[in-house]
């Protein structure tokens, strides 16, 4: 085994590039999660059967198949149908989409969570439906979900490697582009570790939020 | 999809992609066993090395490892792996240390009056965690089970990228022979989709059976054969931070 410090340092400014694109892909995927997850949970209570049953069965569709194929699917089917996106824009599409259906797990456990005492409360003082949802139910659920959203974006920051197979160059790309071209095994020991410092901090900080949140 | 593809390489294709499931989970399982009781365990250093094993793989990517293992390991060691076995370490290693949580956490779970009667009956550690810990144990890790099961299924997609042919890889080959992707990919969608239906299934005999025994019933919700688990609220807390890196702080 020999390891090189020169190649490192070539490797540095594709790497840089790399956890640019990466961190693109996050923050917008995880507020396309963040939001398209809260409308399916919400759409998944409706007490109309014609609307709850189609959202319930789309989303477990997507949360039992895997991510690289729908990825696929995004890049390689949904343009024939005429709608064609960049690279990078499906790989987040993809991203939030693929996660939606899990916050929308999580938004509902902590919607459950909130006691049946204030829904009654709120139809005892006959609020109408928008506003138990937007001043009763959600201020006190929204406090139950952070750390395990924050935990969901941490999850989706170790998926993001897979954006790289339909040609978005994040991280793993750069790596895997540069290895490729000089025949070196430098660059992926240096993703690997970069995943791990920035995943581990991240969710210690997770860990810190959630002991001032759910006490 | 022409039919050459089909019977040539979806359907050997999709015996690969059941085969992967099973190797990887079967590892993940031993790993998962493993390294969840040594996390209990009462020498510090045992809990330090397991909890060690369980950040690392926990805060790196499945894809990442797997390239790793596939590309860099042969020039590193000059040996190189078969592209699956390659494919079903990474898996079963990295799954292994999710799975490693709902072990520990589970054994926790079990009251203290139950390890002290163990005790106070003079049974060994090991007769206490097989007899009195893990059957206690056991049903309530079956659901977090289920849904990191449908996890790695999902994982082995990840295999087509270093060249196995599962039928991800098939379709690939399908898009780029016929230059046509959708019944291809729609095709595959379904098919993990099935896959992933028959294993739900599959646990939740399997939690009947293990309730049974403890003399309780699972609940049932609507929908509730067809759908992936759904977790009580601090279930699905804990299944969001068994996903991430950074544990017990």
């Amino acid at each position: 085994m020999n390891w090189n410090w020169d190649v490192v340092s070539d490797f540095m400014p594709y790497f840089w590039d790399g956890v640019v694109v990466t961190f693109q892909a996050l923050a917008i995927g995880s507020l396309l999660a963040f939001t398209l997850g809260l409308v399916w949970a919400i759409l998944q209570r409706s007490h109309r059967k014609w609307i709850s049953w189609p959202v319930l069965s789309i989303t477990e569709f997507i949360r039992n198949t895997p991510l690289l194929v729908q990825l696929f699917f995004l890049y390689y089917v949904v343009p024939e149908m005429g709608i064609s996106m960049s690279a990078l824009a499906t790989g987040i599409v993809g991203l939030g989409l693929h996660y939606s259906t899990y916050t929308a797990e999580v938004y509902r456990a902590g919607i459950d969570g909130v006691p049946a005492g204030q829904w009654e409360a709120a139809t005892a003082l006959s609020l109408p439906r928008r506003r138990t949802w937007t001043s009763v139910i959600l201020p006190q659920a929204f406090r139950r979900v952070v750390p395990a959203l924050g935990n969901y974006v941490v999850a989706m920051l170790k998926d993001s490697p897979m954006i790289a197979v339909i040609g978005a160059f994040e991280m793993l790309g750069e790596a895997r582009a540069f290895s490729n071209a000089t025949f070196t095994i430098e660059a992926y020991a240096v993703v690997g570790v970069a995943f791990i410092v920035i995943a581990y901090p991240a969710s210690l900080l997770i860990r810190a939020l959630e002991r001032r949140l759910v006490q | 999809m022409s039919s050459g593809i089909f019977t040539e390489w979806f359907l050997p294709g999709v015996w690969i992609t059941i085969q992967v499931t099973l190797y990887s989970a079967a590892l993940a399982a031993v790993v998962a066993f493993g390294v969840g009781i040594a996390r209990t365990h009462r020498l510090w250093i045992v809990r330090f090395v397991a909890g060690t094993y369980f950040e690392i793989f926990r805060g790196t990517s499945a894809l990442v490892f797997m390239l790793w293992m596939a590309f860099a390991f042969p020039l590193m060691f000059g040996w190189q792996f078969v592209p699956m076995a390659a494919g079903v370490l990474a898996l079963g290693l990295t799954y292994g240390a999710y799975g490693s949580e709902i072990v520990r956490g589970a054994l926790q779970a079990v009251t203290a009056a139950q390890r002290e009667a163990g005790i106070a009956l003079s049974f060994t550690r090991g007769q206490r965690l097989r007899r009195i810990e893990l059957p206690q144990a056991w049903p309530e890790m079956i659901p977090p089970f289920n849904n990191l099961l449908i996890e790695l299924l999902k994982g082995t997609a990840l295999v087509s990228v270093i060249s196995v042919a599962d039928m991800t890889f098939a379709g690939n080959l399908s898009r780029l022979a016929t230059s046509e992707s959708a019944p291809a990919y729609t095709l595959l969608l379904v098919c993990y989709f099935v896959i992933a239906f028959a294993l739900t299934r599959g646990m939740r005999a399997l939690e009947r059976k293990a309730k049974a025994g403890l003399g309780q019933t699972p609940k049932k919700g609507p929908l509730s054969g067809l759908l992936s688990r759904k977790l009580n609220p601090e279930g699905e807390m804990s299944q969001a931070r068994a996903g991430t890196a950074g544990g017990q702080g």
